[in-house]
């Protein structure tokens, strides 16, 4: 855990520096610095321990007990057993993979199609329509809620996936992302492209997009997390529960469960290890993506 | 150019088809919802401004938009500041320090109904937050944070404060990493206390990155909904009820499609204040319109 001459040698990495000798002091503040990381890091990961720790208990051990003991007596996988037995996860997996998957293609699709015009052609009122593409992103969905609801109702649209994709199938952020990703390149290839014969949409689909992949997987990023943890909308527009998405799913275990804790605890744990593990596997974009999303708007 | 001048708008149709018929048309159809008295079992009648005198007659719409203020004063300003000092902490070059980001960054790719569970376990009366409190002295007897009025929208404040922090450290860790390190070993040899370069070098530089959080973390606070739906409903007595949730309430469980629109325009108005500010801010620092 203390490892100051590692600390060292990569401070020196970065910053060649006269090599100071190992003080008592430093070792000191670098224990301090894990300390304070570790106990941060127990704020932030301590309430879903909880709940795994509450998981794993057995049906004769008390989860009330004062004080709280955290570590299970026995160990047992009981609970994740039979709650699955109540709480069908693999079809509101399926949904919620589903809706986050095409949501994140649409986005890529419509987004980058938008933005192509946006950022490399000139025509009469584009300035308009960008800044009335832009002015969305004030728009609260709150506020737009009740009349989606109502326009889905008449589409036939409650209950079916189309219903929980289509309204967030193209963002004005995506537009933004997108078109400012297209800024960046230049221009002379579109012109080259265009001499040996390549049409707009060749252009767009053959030179532009494999050029900008790294803003692809931040929209990517942020549109899955977006349709992945979306409640409101599923919550107003299903109401057959074969339809629900994790999220919903969870909350209906929560209120039908609601003395059972041990099961509402493993239902959750369940719920989120898809994302934790996409996380795991994802994570340097995740924090890339977010780092990029910032500056760039 | 012999190009067509009709490509440009072909390229835009599928977007600006799906922004039509859920944001623009929405967008104008709340309005008019807003004037008229529709409940989904009858047509919508016009009744002119009733809607808006009827909310400002409310005295639950003015607890919850005096709540829904509340949380903006608290969260805002928790959520500008306490991830400057995460960004500081994991932006340094040691080993493991990829984990630490990672871990804090988990409560904020969890969906919020998890998260909301975990919470409510950990406030229950018998619950860690009480003995950790209780062993420290700070408390007597159990609180029942969520079940108390005086407490139940600041333990949900906590929840929305904590599942925030990860993001935004993210961005400002974004802000840090512009940061040109001589400056701080200009600092350490004039002998500046790390205080003194936190407070003259990284908040001075780190302004831009302070202000999206402010604008981002004002308008997420205005909509905050799912924390309040799992983990005490509004209450208890309305306590810890936003505006969000109150439009909800109306729209969807009263059926006051007209009322609640009316509610949804206030909220609109409120978002537009602060987005506002945004785009003269980003209008500013990039030029974003005119690209």
């Amino acid at each position: 855990m203390n490892s100051p001459s590692i600390n060292t040698k990569q401070v020196n990495v970065i910053n060649p520096k006269p090599k100071r000798p190992l003080t008592f002091k430093k070792v000191i503040k670098t224990s301090l610095t894990y300390g304070t990381l570790l106990f941060v890091t127990l704020i932030m990961v301590g309430p879903f321990l909880w709940l795994l720790a509450t998981s794993l208990k057995s049906g004769g051990e008390n989860i009330f007990s004062y004080p709280p003991q955290f570590i299970p007596e026995k160990i047992t996988f009981q609970n994740y057993v039979e709650v699955m037995n109540f709480f069908p996860f693999w079809r509101y997996l399926w949904n919620s993979i589903i809706v986050s998957v095409v949501t994140v293609l649409l986005n890529i699709v419509f987004c980058s199609l938008a933005a192509y015009p946006l950022a490399r052609m000139q025509f009469r009122g584009k300035t308009l329509v960008f800044v009335l593409i832009i002015s969305t992103m004030m728009i609260p969905f709150q506020l737009l809620m009740i009349p989606i609801y109502l326009l889905a109702l008449e589409m036939g649209l409650q209950n079916t996936y189309a219903g929980l994709i289509l309204p967030h199938a193209t963002t004005a952020f995506g537009i933004f992302l997108m078109r400012q990703a297209f800024l960046t390149i230049p221009y002379e290839l579109d012109e080259s492209a265009r001499m040996d014969g390549a049409n707009s949409f060749q252009i767009w689909w053959r030179i532009l997009m494999p050029l900008v992949k790294p803003s692809i997987v931040t929209l990517s990023i942020f549109t899955f997390m977006m349709a992945w943890g979306d409640f409101l909308w599923p919550l107003i527009i299903l109401n057959d529960t074969s339809m629900y998405t994790l999220p919903l799913g969870v909350n209906t275990l929560a209120g039908s469960f609601s003395a059972n804790w041990r099961y509402i605890a493993a239902g959750s744990i369940i719920s989120i290890l898809p994302i934790i593990i996409i996380f795991a596997i994802l994570q340097r974009h995740f924090i890339a993506g977010a780092m990029k999303g910032a500056v760039k708007g | 150019m012999k190009r067509n001048p009709l490509t440009p708008f072909l390229f835009l149709v599928p977007g600006l088809i799906i922004l039509g018929a859920f944001i623009f048309y929405p967008m104008l159809h709340a309005i008019w919802l807003s004037f008229t008295n529709y409940n989904i079992v009858n047509d919508a009648e016009f009744i002119g401004l009733e809607n808006y005198q009827a909310l400002l007659e409310d005295p639950l719409f003015w607890k919850v938009l005096g709540q829904t203020l509340l949380y903006l004063i608290i969260v805002v300003p928790a959520l500008v500041v306490l991830p400057i000092f995460l960004a500081i902490l994991v932006n340094k070059q040691i080993k493991g320090i990829g984990f630490f980001r990672s871990a804090y960054y988990i409560p904020v790719v969890t969906s919020m109904v998890v998260v909301g569970i975990a919470w409510k376990w950990v406030y229950a009366d018998q619950g860690v937050l009480n003995y950790i409190l209780d062993s420290l002295g700070v408390i007597s007897a159990p609180v029942n944070w969520l079940t108390s009025t005086s407490t139940s929208i600041f333990a949900v404040m906590i929840v929305t404060i904590w599942k925030g922090l990860g993001y935004y450290m993210v961005i400002y860790l974004a802000g840090l990493q512009s940061i040109p390190d001589d400056l701080y070993e200009a600092a350490d040899i004039d002998g500046a206390s790390k205080w003194k370069q936190i407070w003259h070098i990284t908040v001075p530089l780190l302004m831009p990155s302070i202000m999206i959080v402010t604008i981002m973390s004002s308008i997420s606070a205005m909509k905050v909904f799912e924390e309040i739906y799992v983990m005490t409903g509004g209450g208890p007595l309305n306590s810890s009820k936003t505006l969000v949730f109150y439009i909800y309430q109306e729209a969807f469980e009263k059926l006051q499609m007209g009322y609640a629109s009316a509610a949804g325009v206030v909220l609109f108005l409120i978002t537009l204040i602060f987005s506002i500010i945004n785009i003269k801010f980003m209008n500013k620092k990039e030029n974003v319109i005119k690209g």
